[in-house]
């Protein structure tokens, strides 16, 4: 399985929800519409031949820009054919919200839960969509590029006495 | 018969007195109600910080809920807004047990993120201190599970073997602990034949020690009859569950990042990946005990067969240059100046590197922005977070005494889970 291969097995499926793709240092990486993401996941775990049954990784993406600001990235791994496939989706910065994929991979519930703590993503559908790290009544999301290193001053309450 | 008098006198007078106070507990149905216990984090079987809720009816686990973040530092944030060479120190912090693999894993994905390559030598060295690395996390899950089921002598088995080891890594690197023993494009100073000497006396004398601790566990009923059984998960679950490292292998999944995309030297060792299929915690006891063996092959294959030459590589725009050099010469010293104070300066691209740890699968992500010094996005896949959050699946109609074997058999450490 090459990278070639996916990708093309991609397009023909899904044509114009496939809006770009990279491959950087043999490592591919797709960029799909947020409106089909779990069509598309459940498709690539499904297929026999794709088989990604491994979510090795999920996680949330800041790019700052004015459109398109949050991704989450997909890192799935195929353990029949060994091969990594990365996908990428994006939302706005005004309402980042993107369907869950907790229905594809047990696996997405703890990192969605992860990247709802760090971004503020909201995960349509996900079961259990709590803080993760922070405490719940924590007001920002600490890995946005506009949250200061410093953290915010008093934005972490001492316990009461 | 005096004495028996005055004896009922004195217990009536006690009734009376917690009769007067309002001492009585009313249970509306003791048998049928649920309780909810809170475990952790100050639990010292939960190997740190983390912190179970658990649902119980009677002493069965209805369900669980996992709650981490005791240990959180924010190192992905840390990471966004330090150098590559910055934060080769906080990899050490992540799986304080096995901080050499750490190292390892983070100065690989670097590498392959700035497309360069470490010579020879230092792959050798890396693939060494990553195995006895997985020994010496392994050996710790092994003292730590039987102490946790209750056979204390094999802790100090262990932990005696453990400390040989780390007085080796005290050898190599400096330190004990906190190692921060790779570097990008290389490591930080040559394997002396002393220490070579030494990693090779421990492995003599290894599998006898190790079959000490097996002779002690292997045929002690108690600790089978607390393994057996408990804490299955499927395979089909696991896999489900991105489960990765030993506990997926104990369920018979053969998938182990040093055969399935080799990286290092792996390709050049004659190893097995040994593969159980009971899925519970005495086949994740098992799987490690047998990885550990296989690693301890793997060590003496690469000091055998470990070549001479240097172990930095001459990349004088990415790596470091040495001290020596530095403090004599101009263009050194200026790369030196380059490198701290602005970073390396890395194409636009992103890469997810995974390197088999000791408690699975350990990657790191990363999307770098030429002409920045640092990570544009810096994220850390560490393989005990999602093996915690199996815990709910395994604990599901367990005992509540059978919670310290599972959560020890699956061998989390918080400092990587939090992050």
């Amino acid at each position: 399985m090459d990278n070639q291969t996916v990708l093309q097995q991609l397009q023909s499926r899904f044509g114009d929800a496939i809006l770009s793709s990279t491959d950087y240092r043999d490592e591919l990486t797709v960029v799909v519409s947020k409106e089909r993401i779990v069509e598309i996941c459940s498709f690539l775990k499904t297929d026999p031949a794709l088989s990604y049954d491994l979510l090795a990784d999920l996680c949330g993406i800041d790019m700052f820009t004015p459109t398109n600001r949050f991704g989450v990235v997909y890192n799935l791994l195929s353990l029949q054919n060994k091969h990594r496939l990365r996908l990428k989706t994006f939302t706005d910065e005004e309402n980042p919200r993107i369907s869950t994929v907790t229905g594809v991979w047990g696996a997405a519930n703890c990192h969605e839960r992860e990247t709802y703590d760090m971004f503020g993503i909201v995960f349509e559908g996900h079961p259990d969509l709590r803080r993760m790290y922070m405490p719940d009544e924590f007001e920002y999301f600490p890995l946005r590029k506009d949250f200061p290193l410093m953290g915010i001053p008093g934005s972490l309450p001492l316990p009461k006495k | 018969m005096e004495t028996k008098f005055e004896d009922v006198s004195r217990r009536s007078k006690i009734l009376q007195a917690l009769e007067d106070q309002d001492t009585s507990v009313q249970f509306e149905d003791p048998l049928e109600s649920e309780m909810i216990l809170n475990m952790g984090p100050q639990h010292p079987a939960t190997h740190g910080v983390l912190r179970l809720l658990v649902k119980l009816d009677g002493e069965t686990v209805i369900s669980c809920l996992p709650e981490l973040g005791y240990l959180h530092r924010g190192y992905e944030k840390l990471a966004e807004n330090s150098s590559y060479h910055e934060f080769i120190p906080h990899t050490d912090r992540l799986d304080y047990i096995s901080p050499l693999s750490n190292n390892t894993a983070y100065v690989l994905a670097v590498e392959k993120l700035l497309g360069i390559e470490a010579p020879l030598r230092s792959q050798y060295i890396r693939t060494i201190i990553s195995e006895l690395a997985r020994i010496s996390s392994h050996l710790l899950f092994l003292g730590s599970l039987a102490m946790d089921v209750g056979a204390l002598t094999v802790w100090m088995y262990s932990f005696r073997e453990r400390e040989k080891l780390y007085d080796i890594f005290e050898n190599l690197t400096g330190a004990r602990f906190t190692t921060s023993y790779a570097r990008i494009g290389g490591v930080a100073q040559d394997l002396t034949p002393e220490v070579a000497a030494m990693m090779k006396t421990f492995l003599a004398e290894f599998p006898k020690n190790l079959n000490d601790c097996e002779k002690l566990l292997n045929r002690n009923r108690i600790f089978i009859d607390r393994c057996d059984g408990v804490g299955v998960i499927s395979r089909e679950q696991a896999i489900d569950l991105g489960v990765t490292g030993p506990t997926l292998r104990a369920s018979g999944v053969n998938h182990d990042l040093r055969r399935a995309t080799p990286y290092l030297m792996y390709d050049r060792f004659d190893f097995e990946v040994p593969v159980h299929e009971g899925g519970d915690s005495l086949a994740r006891y098992y799987q490690r005990m047998a990885e550990m063996k296989e690693s301890a092959k793997i060590v003496m294959q690469a000091l055998d067969a470990i070549p001479t030459g240097e172990v930095h590589a001459f990349k004088p725009k990415k790596v470091l240059p040495r001290k020596h050099q530095v403090y004599t010469r101009m263009e050194e010293l200026i790369h030196d100046f380059m490198l701290i104070n602005f970073g390396i300066d890395p194409p636009d691209g992103e890469i997810y590197f995974a390197i088999e740890a000791p408690k699975g699968e350990l990657g790191f992500y990363i999307v770098s922005k030429k002409g920045e010094g640092h990570p544009w996005r810096f994220k850390i896949r560490s393989p005990s977070m999602v093996n915690i959050h199996a815990l709910p699946t395994m604990l599901k109609g367990a005992m509540i005494s059978d919670l310290v074997a599972i959560i020890g058999s699956l061998d989390p450490v918080m400092g990587e889970a939090d992050k």
